[in-house]
């Protein structure tokens, strides 16, 4: 009887998806679309810095620094200055966001160990700025290491960077992205679903059957489930074939998870649609509730530890944020079950309560009787 | 939710044969016309006479009384109308009878079963049909019939047979593969009509069931109401068309949330000397206008 009666839900709802061509879109074609205009679009990686030249020196060792920074892939020199009146207007026409300034007597005082370049940069961006001048004091110490017969630095540094050896930020940010759209579409597509029943009326018909709160709710929870992981495996794929973010753990792991993570942002959705009573709002809910919270507050882009005591506190009601640890951990440093069991379990406790909250708030409604005549 | 424990109350009647659409040629029409609520029957008598017994059920909403102190008893198998202007309180009255509202004050029974205590027992044995049918339209006509067989808890064996059957005995036989939003208003009512009975229920609660059909459809529609009743099930029918007040064994009248009168058509009509169910009512609604006046 249990099983039956909850096994008509599932069959019914699975129904309406298939032939519903916005819950549709919704799974197979928005997910690629958002991993492949967000995973182009938001990158920390600058390249190709328009910079400008003041060469006062006019020397071998000027023309040979400048010949290096052109070779390099991070500078593209976009303007030879002579004044430095010049530098100004070149910035507010955005000609350039740098300025490298040789002044005259620069060779000589090369020759002495002595050489000094100014950069001036347009910090309107602090980031951008912090990265140029990041990039340029790299350059010029390859620059000197290449050229100087004589190493004097007592103490050199060699970086070696793991996991994410060329520093692409794109193998960073699209497994983020994967849990940011989960999130969404996950709770997108169950806060319609009652609401749905609301408008149309067919939810009286379904009060006035024997059928219990709990039946409606995982009965509605179950296609969905199975539908989102579809969703996961197509942007995994589209996230390793576009994108060629390695893939080192273990697929039926992350996979696993990717369920309960799944399991854990629908319930989202299910709470949302045992309040709304048109489809409008129960649609308007689930994004505010889940596109801002999973951007900024899962560490998708700001990481958590760096984030005021409140807003760490908050972090701990996006699940979200549970996933990104999962999905980075996995594709990028192939962790194993072991460390990812916290992040597991908290999923899981997240998903039950909103499910077990849900099918409480259901019955209340259900005493309450909102339908007057 | 809870199922409160004990046996169904002593002296139960024992229902034959379920209540079938497929039961056909036989007129549910019971002749007897005598009134109810003049001759209150002993106790024991109650439950095996009467599926549905109300007594001063009341709902407030607010300040607004919508249903005000209703009495009255259905018999079993019988045809059983509800009638009233909109916003009468039909509605509301029906939905405390199905476990739908908690009524405010008052007690009502359905056969035999406390609408207060236990509405989840008297869910599995009535029917409810609303007024917008509530139909899945993006649905085929045999996946609503399954859909809701499926949710009263029927085996599978069993729902595909009824499901067959039922689809045969109101003609959607032809139609069972179409989408439920591409069938015409009447066939979609017969729909409605077969979800809800799909599980043989005893009471059958019907909320203007032919608002807004045409008259053909609604007379194929009568047709499998007095089925139905034939084979046991009491009907209880809203409705505000007075030709459909004829079709019914007995009627109550409904006014501003109270009873106005109870009886057969005959009854009504004797008592305000009409010749039709129109001219009584319309007569019945003056004099309680002017009684509420006053």
């Amino acid at each position: 009887m249990l099983r039956g009666r909850l096994f008509a839900v599932m069959r019914k709802e699975f129904i309406h998806i298939i032939r519903d061509p916005r819950s549709l879109s919704l799974i197979f074609f928005w997910p690629v679309i958002m991993v492949l205009l967000y995973g182009t679009a938001i990158t920390f990686d600058i390249k190709e810095i328009r910079i400008g030249v003041l060469d006062s020196d006019h020397s071998s060792a000027s023309r040979e620094l400048l010949r290096d920074l052109t070779a390099s892939n991070y500078f593209k020199t976009t303007a030879i200055l002579r004044k430095r009146s010049e530098i100004d207007a070149g910035f507010l026409e955005n000609r350039f966001k740098a300025v490298l300034v040789m002044p005259a007597g620069f060779a000589k005082d090369k020759a002495r160990n002595a050489g000094r370049i100014q950069l001036v940069v347009d910090a309107s961006n602090s980031n951008t700025a912090t990265v140029v001048i990041q990039y340029m004091k790299t350059f010029c110490m390859l620059h000197q290491l290449e050229n100087s017969v004589t190493v004097s630095a007592p103490v050199a540094l060699l970086p070696r960077v793991w996991y994410n050896p060329d520093l692409k930020s794109s193998h960073f940010i699209v497994p983020g992205l994967i849990a940011v759209i989960l999130m969404m579409i996950c709770a997108q597509l169950t806060s319609i679903t009652l609401a749905r029943e609301w408008e149309t009326g067919t939810f009286e018909q379904i009060l006035v059957s024997p059928i219990l709160p709990h039946e409606i709710i995982l009965g509605k929870l179950a296609p969905y489930l199975l539908l989102s992981l579809t969703v996961s495996v197509v942007t995994l794929a589209f996230s390793v074939a576009v994108f060629k973010v390695p893939f080192r753990g273990s697929l039926l792991l992350l996979l696993i998870l990717s369920l309960i993570y799944i399991y854990a942002s629908l319930s989202i959705g299910v709470l949302i649609s045992t309040r709304a009573r048109t489809q409008q709002v129960a649609l308007l809910a689930s994004q505010i509730l889940t596109l801002l919270p999973s951007f900024l507050l899962s560490g998708f882009i700001f990481p958590v530890l760096y984030m005021p005591l409140f807003l760490k506190a908050v972090t701990y009601l996006v699940p979200a944020r549970y996933y990104l640890v999962i999905i980075r951990g996995i594709m990028l440093k192939g962790i194993g079950p072991r460390d990812l069991a916290q992040p597991c379990l908290l999923l899981v406790l997240f998903g039950t309560l909103l499910i077990v909250l849900s099918i409480h708030r259901f019955k209340s409604v259900l005493e309450k009787a909102p339908w007057a005549e | 939710m809870r199922l409160s424990p004990g046996p169904f109350p002593a002296g139960k009647k024992k229902r034959g044969p379920p209540a079938r659409l497929a039961m056909t040629g036989q007129n549910g029409m019971s002749s007897s016309s005598e009134d109810a609520g003049s001759r209150p029957p002993a106790p024991e008598l109650v439950r095996d006479k009467y599926s549905v017994i109300v007594q001063d059920l009341t709902k407030k909403f607010g300040n607004f009384c919508a249903v005000d102190r209703i009495s009255f008893r259905v018999k079993d198998g019988e045809i059983f109308g509800f009638l009233g202007a909109n916003g009468a309180g039909k509605t509301t009255a029906i939905k405390m009878l199905c476990g739908l509202l908690l009524p405010t004050s008052g007690s009502g029974q359905v056969e035999g079963l406390d609408i207060g205590r236990d509405s989840e027992r008297i869910k599995k044995i009535i029917g409810y049909m609303s007024q917008k049918f509530s139909l899945y339209e993006d649905l085929t006509v045999s996946e609503n019939l399954e859909f809701f067989g499926g949710i009263y808890g029927l085996p599978p064996v069993r729902l595909r047979r009824k499901v067959k059957e039922c689809t045969t005995a109101a003609g959607l036989e032809p139609f069972s593969g179409r989408r439920t939003r591409e069938i015409p208003l009447g066939l979609k009512q017969r729909l409605a009509l077969t979800c809800a009975v799909l599980h043989d229920p005893h009471v059958l609660f019907l909320d203007e069931p032919t608002a807004g059909v045409d008259p053909v459809s609604r007379r194929d529609f009568w047709t499998l109401i007095h089925e139905l009743a034939g084979g046991g099930t009491t009907v209880f029918v809203t409705t505000h068309y007075m030709d459909e007040a004829e079709y019914c064994n007995r009627l109550a009248v409904m006014h501003n949330g109270r009873l106005a009168a109870v009886g057969t058509p005959g009854d009504l009509k004797n008592r305000y000397q009409k010749k039709t169910m129109e001219e009584a009512f319309i007569e019945l609604a003056g004099r309680e206008r002017k009684a509420g006046n006053a």
